[in-house]
């Protein structure tokens, strides 16, 4: 098969995927089979396109012209590759992981949650593979609604007020700015295709250009820049499972994504830097990077604390990119993947400690570690990776963002970049400390509470599998360098 | 045979089937002719368009009874008109087909047959309008049109109904009489009735003073046909009391007429390059247009009765349509007549959904909406995708409209005004999302009706949402055409 037919494939797959979820609404067993195989069959096509573009191939599909000049259109480039893989890689592990969760905690409407993470997942590999930006704003705007019903999912007064700022954030930004801007980039440039080298270079000059980076990056809300980072803590309403694959992978890296396709491929990162108006952009982020870990450290409750985490770690994809300098952009392309991985192994730790033990507070998490060893053991690894402590994924992005503010110059990043780190070691061990070594000595007290009493074995295994990830990245980080590598050179294969 | 009489014929099937209905009186047998007459108007429709697209000079004129113009009556069909045709007479297809159980379920059994008739005779009177190229025979057909209008508002459940005809019976005859002033004064002028003819002959007179108080005349009556805020006051009540098919028909054709009405008057009659340049006639209605946007959407969001929240929103959506024509380029007033067309199919489903839901609850509260996605989840998800579209999510006809509308102000370099329309299009979340959150996420009261509306109705509407979908994945007939029609008429003008 040629790779425009494995493109149309891999976005056929989960919508034809959610028809059948919806089918087979009365035999949850088939249903769950279902999902699990529609995962793996994505993920299946995804990796068989990745020779491909590894080679230098620039796989295209055109659907339809929508308006002259504007088309439904999708190119895979070397950073949609990586977000695909990504995206529908954990979508399989956070399947059997939300199999397990969803169960045990004997959740309503179980059918429309895995039809709308399906619609979810086509999205999100719609906009990784999306070739210019028009495609890729109806791609993230579907992502948008069909990951409300989630975020609502209880439907309860707070889940609906949630649901209120989640979408309201989100789809007002993306109206107002993000809407506003690609109808700009188009009067101005006449084509939205994502081209190597950007599109912009002539077409604009001066302060226009601030603004319209502006409007960009404030019309991404899902890259949560701050002020616009209120959605995310929202989100944590939904179940586990979408915040861990919706809310720390699919969403919030579909954000950064687009900031990235939009510096790289839109702009430019010459005619940026040279422009010298995106300059405020690498200050905002560093901001945003600090904020967001202080915030993170305040937050009781694991699953903000954890939310707090990802716009902060988000900054960092954001920062990479302002910095527009190739180790810049590699890092902030790379910390996409390690992150996910690192994060979706916290979350997943978070939800098993909330099945077995009904806990959400850090606070009252002393001593769970002798309980849930295995848990709290992945969590450990899930924290080094984000601290960004080798032998974990997450130190190869953190090397390549430090070398960029280096080689740039900015002493200032190179303290906020280890200002915030020490300041993730402060929010992230805590819980692992507590879980390990307060609440006294094993057996004290009534007794109760030193067995090993885990989650199910189905939200063990992924949490264990992430954890494994983290540590893979490590020693496989040169495939996706070599892989990202022609992007940093303006995309060129 | 036929084929070069369908102008004739598409005023002459209606118009004539709505006698017989009197005359036959059986329910079953005046709906049977209301849905033969509709679904003919839109073959017709079609036939015409597609002839005027083929014709040589994108015209096609018919001389009425054989008398030529300017003596005769003329009709005239250029894109434009074949356009706004098309949509009236697919909305009247639609909604007659939607018609029967809802009719039964609202209207007593001895006047329906009578609501078939002003039913047709209303069809009729707006198709009139849109064909015909006599600037007075226009105002007979807009007064034909409206008269049937007041009938059917007035035949709404409850008695507020009556007032909200008789204030529309107050507000539409003072907009056609000053209409009628208007054409009197440029008939005082000019001599000739025929719109080509005045087309020759106003602009030479620009400067005199007879014109320009026709030109302001003009403004104002059709402006309140077409509830241009502020002139819109008689609109929200008619829709909201007037039984469920009638708000869906006015809703998505009477209005869209007048603004059509008014685009034909200013860019044929006086010419784009009088109204536009001259007269400034885009920032005449700019200011008005922006504030419907923005006052008719406000407004929306505290409407607990969901029929009025639609009928702000339909102020608020057609302040985009005269906002495209007071851009006064191209590519705005393609941008007007577009929306035109595109909030057409996009309220027109939302109104039958609400139409679906009086059948079933009684009721189109926001209350009586609560649990609604469980009792009625094909009805709910119509009505969502209608407010999607309203809203202007990618894959619907509205993103396509406000894609034009945003590129046509950004294509002027007036930014600001691309921010407004974005601004005002967030207002539509907060009212749409007021009735997802009822209808997916409070409990059904207890006891609440369930089950779907009757498969005709249900049909019907999911048919105009289809629509909407549709032209927003292929838009090679919306915009194509609104854009010859837009060539057409700004062809003198900037």
């Amino acid at each position: 098969m040629n790779g425009s037919c494995l493109m149309a494939a891999a976005l056929a797959i989960p919508l034809a995927g959610t028809v059948l979820i919806l089918m087979s609404d009365r035999w949850p067993n088939l249903r769950e089979a279902v999902t699990l195989a529609t995962a793996a069959s994505l993920f299946a096509v995804v990796v068989m396109l990745v020779p491909e573009v590894y080679g230098g191939g620039r796989p295209a599909l055109r659907l339809w012209e929508i308006v002259p000049g504007l088309e439904i259109a999708f190119t895979l480039e070397p950073l949609g590759m990586m977000f695909a893989c990504v995206s529908s890689g954990l979508w399989i592990v956070n399947s059997i992981y939300s199999f397990g969760y969803m169960r045990a905690k004997k959740e309503i409407h179980q059918t429309r949650f895995y039809a709308c993470f399906a619609i979810a997942i086509a999205a999100a590999v719609g906009v990784a593979m999306s070739g210019n930006m028009l495609t890729l704003f109806i791609c993230y705007e579907v992502l948008t609604l069909s990951t409300y019903p989630l975020v609502v999912h209880r439907g309860d007064e707070e889940s609906i007020r949630s649901g209120r700022v989640y979408l309201g954030l989100l789809l007002g930004t993306s109206i107002l700015f993000l809407l506003g801007a690609i109808v700009w980039t188009f009067t101005a440039a006449g084509t939205l295709d994502f081209t190597p080298g950007g599109i912009l270079d002539g077409r604009l000059a001066g302060p226009a250009i601030g603004l319209m980076l502006f409007l960009y990056m404030y019309g991404i809300g899902k890259a949560a820049l701050m002020p616009v980072h209120r959605w995310l803590p929202a989100a944590m309403v939904a179940p586990t499972p979408v915040s861990a694959l919706l809310h720390a992978v699919a969403v919030v890296k579909a954000g950064v994504f687009t900031v990235l396709k939009v510096i790289v491929y839109l702009f430019g990162a010459d005619f940026l830097r040279e422009s010298g108006y995106a300059d405020w952009l690498m200050y905002v982020a560093a901001a945003s990077l600090l904020l967001a870990s202080c915030i993170a450290l305040t937050k009781d409750d694991l699953k903000a604390r954890l939310a707090y985490s990802t716009v902060s770690q988000l900054a960092y994809v954001v920062l990479g990119a302002a910095l527009l300098v190739p180790s810049g952009i590699i890092g902030g392309a790379m910390h996409i993947a390690m992150h996910a991985m690192g994060k979706i192994t916290l979350f997943f730790c978070a939800g098993a400690i909330y099945v077995a033990t009904g806990k959400t507070e850090v606070s009252q998490m002393d001593g769970i570690g002798r309980t849930m060893p295995v848990t709290l053991t992945a969590f450990l690894i899930g924290s080094l990776s984000v601290i960004g402590l080798p032998p974990f994924g997450g130190a190869w992005s953190k090397y390549f963002l430090t070398l960029a503010s280096l080689e740039t110059g900015h002493m200032v990043f190179l303290a906020a970049l280890a200002i915030s780190t020490l300041l993730n070691v402060a929010y992230l061990m805590p819980v692992v400390a507590r879980g390990f070594f307060a609440g006294g000595p094993p057996g004290a007290g009534t007794g109760a509470g030193t067995a090993i009493r885990e989650a199910p074995a189905l939200c063990v295994v992924p949490l264990c599998v992430t954890a494994l990830g983290c540590l893979a990245l490590f020693f496989y980080a040169d495939a996706l360098y070599a892989l990202l590598l022609p992007i940093a050179a303006g995309g060129k294969p | 045979m036929i084929l070069p009489h369908l102008p004739a014929l598409q005023v002459v099937v209606p118009l004539l089937a709505a006698p017989l209905c009197v005359v036959l009186r059986r329910t079953a047998v005046a709906y049977g002719l209301a849905f033969l007459a509709s679904w003919a108007a839109f073959a017709i429709s079609v036939l015409l368009l597609l002839q005027v697209l083929d014709s040589p000079g994108g015209v096609i004129s018919y001389e009425l009874g054989g008398w030529a113009p300017p003596w005769g009556i003329e009709y005239r069909i250029d894109p434009l008109n074949a356009y706004v045709m098309l949509i009236v007479a697919a909305i009247g297809a639609v909604v007659i087909t939607y018609a029967g159980p809802s009719v039964a379920r609202e209207i007593a059994e001895p006047q329906r047959y009578l609501f078939y008739t002003s039913y047709l005779l209303c069809l009729s009177g707006l198709l009139g309008v849109t064909v015909t190229g006599d600037a007075f025979n226009v105002f007979v057909f807009l007064e034909i049109s409206s008269l049937s209008s007041y009938i059917l508002i007035s035949v709404g459940a409850t008695p507020k109904a009556l007032t909200a005809a008789y204030r529309y019976l107050i507000f539409g005859t003072i907009g056609a009489t000053f209409y009628l002033i208007g054409v009197g004064l440029l008939y005082q002028m000019t001599g000739t009735l025929n719109m080509a003819d005045l087309a020759q002959r106003v602009p030479p007179l620009a400067g005199n003073r007879t014109i320009l108080v026709a030109f302001a005349f003009i403004a104002v009556g059709v402006g309140m046909k077409a509830a241009l805020f502020p002139l819109h006051i008689w609109l929200p009540n008619a829709y909201a009391y007037a039984p469920s098919v009638v708000s869906a028909f006015l809703a998505a054709t009477a209005t869209k007429v007048a603004v059509y009405v008014l685009i034909r008057v200013y860019l044929t009659i006086f010419g784009a390059e009088f109204s536009i340049a001259g007269m400034g006639i885009g920032y005449v209605f700019m200011p008005f247009a922006i504030a419907a946007m923005f006052v008719g959407s406000a407004v929306a969001i505290f409407q607990p009765d969901v029929k009025r929240m639609l009928a702000y929103s339909s102020v608020a959506q057609i302040g985009y349509i005269v906002l495209g024509f007071g851009i006064a380029t191209a590519l705005g007033v393609t941008a007007g007549i577009l929306h035109l067309f595109n909030h057409a199919l996009m309220k027109g489903s939302m109104f039958l959904a609400l139409g679906c839901v009086f059948y079933r609850t009684g009721a189109v509260t926001i209350e009586s909406m609560h649990g609604l996605a469980g009792r009625m989840p094909w009805t709910t998800a119509a009505f969502v995708g209608g407010g999607l579209g309203i809203i202007g999510v990618p894959l619907t006809a509205g993103f396509i409209s406000k894609w034009y509308l945003v590129t046509a102000a950004l294509e002027r370099g007036w930014w600001w005004l691309a921010a407004l329309i974005l601004l005002s299009s967030l207002l539509a979340i907060v009212y749409v999302w007021r009735v997802v959150e009822a209808a997916y996420f409070r409990p059904a009261p207890a006891g609440a009706p369930a089950g779907e509306a009757p498969f005709p109705m249900l049909v019907a509407t999911w048919a105009l949402v289809a629509a909407n979908v549709y032209f927003g994945l292929d838009t090679r007939l919306s915009v194509g055409v609104a854009e010859r029609a837009a060539a057409a008429l700004m062809g003198g003008g900037p």
